[in-house]
């Protein structure tokens, strides 16, 4: 479990996250909603470590990710994989050594052991016959499965995706949804998805917190939110002509 | 006061860049990769420039002098411009041009593609990781790279001079012998040093804080070249100043 309590982040003057608090549960598909610069990825950066709040806390099951030193966040962060916007993949090296990366740099397996387990990684993702190719001669679909891969590699408890279907056709973000959600629940891992898509969060969200200007306005699940209630959410689920409908059938 | 912090942010980068690396058998294997990659493919441009240069010294110098002038000073001037000057300097300042751009545009773009963020978030200490190789492979092989363009071009300078008939060989042997300090080879390599440590470290920084895209990128590498050859400009002034005097 993964909790934020009144995090606040600014910029300048420019007051990102105020006073954000949320769980992300263990073994369910946390996702974060909200429009393009609402905070959403500022809270996942804080969340990971990538940026330091000016306030507030993050606790990994029951550890304050905050209070603690570069050395200490070591730890946490090795229980941690994230799949980004773009996979984030290294250019230079072929997808088997993208997936053994972290496992060669942080733990102690030997050659024979790091190769079959980004093998049995590569596996999980469908993506065993294409360990020999370099990302740029992948599709965005396979680069994003490669990036699961890499995330789950170290046995993660914490997995964060940042709009893992950005670029995608319907058919292959659904994949992604569905490997997400299998993951998720297979390791009974901790996830986070950041997304705008109305799609994925009705595929596979279990619990959905909605930021709106920096806080937390309205938190719950799929059913919760074409019930609506608050006027930001409605604006923003209920955009689309397709879920108006949806709405109005339910 | 701008500058201030970059000099700040620089050190602190320095910092975090020269911790113990995570794996030592990876530091070595990535060591291996930039001596390769800023040494034996600059092979090339410095035989070239210092080929060039010596010759091109020879021709001029032999164009000065006359009268009352001993024709071995022209193998005298080429063996102290390129001891002294061409080699140490110039050939730094045109490293800094081919790897210090590269290295900037190859760590901006991990930058702007994420890349950078999914080493820290996997708990790799990602300057170490990407800056420190660069920066020792840069302090070992430009020393090496300045020795053989000083050879190549103090060579190239006898060959030009005796195929021209501008110095007979005997003149530019001895020109090339008279006064010969060894400090001055090392101080040309002192400075060869701090220049290898300041066009890998500075066009790092460069990359390492590249924010935005693909035209941000080509900005930091042309910030990373312009700076890296300003301060090897200015260390070079300090470090003559302080090792000559």
């Amino acid at each position: 479990m993964i909790e934020l309590q009144h995090l606040e982040k600014s910029f300048g003057n420019h007051h990102v996250l105020k006073d954000v608090s949320a769980i992300f549960e263990r073994g369910k598909v946390n996702f974060v909603i909200g429009r393009s610069g609402s905070g959403k990825s500022v809270m996942t950066k804080c969340t990971v470590g990538l940026f330091d709040p000016d306030q507030g806390r993050v606790i990994y099951d029951g550890r304050d990710f905050t209070a603690m030193n570069e050395q200490d966040r070591k730890v946490i962060r090795q229980e941690i994989g994230m799949l980004f916007q773009g996979s984030a993949l290294f250019d230079s090296m072929t997808v088997q050594e993208n997936v053994e990366f972290p496992l060669r740099m942080l733990s102690d397996m030997s050659e024979a052991e790091r190769r079959d387990r980004a093998a049995a990684c590569l596996e999980r993702v469908e993506l065993a016959d294409a360990s020999t190719r370099f990302p740029s001669e992948c599709s965005g679909g396979m680069q994003k499965r490669v990036g699961i891969a890499r995330a789950i590699a170290m046995n993660p408890k914490y997995l964060f995706c940042d709009e893992p279907n950005s670029g995608l056709d319907p058919q292959t973000a659904i994949v992604i949804d569905n490997l997400i959600s299998d993951i998720t629940a297979e390791y009974q891992i901790t996830t986070v998805v950041v997304s705008h898509d109305m799609n994925s969060v009705m595929e596979a969200s279990d619990t959905i917190h909605f930021v709106h200007k920096g806080c937390i306005c309205w938190h719950g699940n799929r059913e919760g939110l074409l019930e609506g209630g608050v006027k930001e959410l409605e604006d923003f689920v209920f955009a689309s002509d397709l879920m108006r409908k949806i709405r109005k059938t339910v | 006061m701008r500058w201030m912090y970059h000099i700040g942010r620089y050190m602190r980068l320095l910092t975090k860049s020269f911790r113990k690396p995570e794996k030592f058998s990876v530091f070595k294997s990535l060591l291996m990769t930039e001596l390769e990659s800023i040494g034996l493919q600059s092979l090339g441009i410095v035989a070239l420039l210092s080929i060039f240069m010596g010759a091109v010294i020879c021709l001029q110098t032999a164009h000065q002098i006359g009268g009352w002038i001993p024709i071995y000073t022209i193998g005298f001037t080429v063996r102290q411009t390129m001891i002294l000057e061409f080699s140490p300097t110039l050939i730094p300042v045109i490293l800094a041009g081919k790897v210090g751009s590269n290295i900037a545009s190859q760590i901006g773009t991990m930058r702007v593609t994420e890349q950078i963020d999914a080493l820290d978030i996997m708990g790799v200490n990602s300057a170490g990781y990407l800056i420190l190789p660069k920066v020792v492979a840069g302090v070992f092989i430009v020393p090496f790279l300045v020795v053989l363009s000083m050879v190549l071009g103090v060579g190239a300078g006898a060959w030009i001079g005796v195929t021209t008939g501008l110095s007979p060989l005997a003149d530019f042997e001895y020109g090339m012998q008279i006064d010969f300090r060894v400090f001055d080879v090392v101080y040309a390599l002192v400075k060869t040093v701090v220049f290898g440590f300041i066009l890998t470290s500075v066009s790092a920084y460069h990359g390492y804080f590249a924010e935005g895209g693909a035209l941000e990128v080509g900005k930091s590498s042309t910030k990373a070249v312009v700076w890296s050859v300003v301060i090897i400009m200015v260390s070079n002034l300090v470090l003559t100043q302080m090792l000559l005097n």
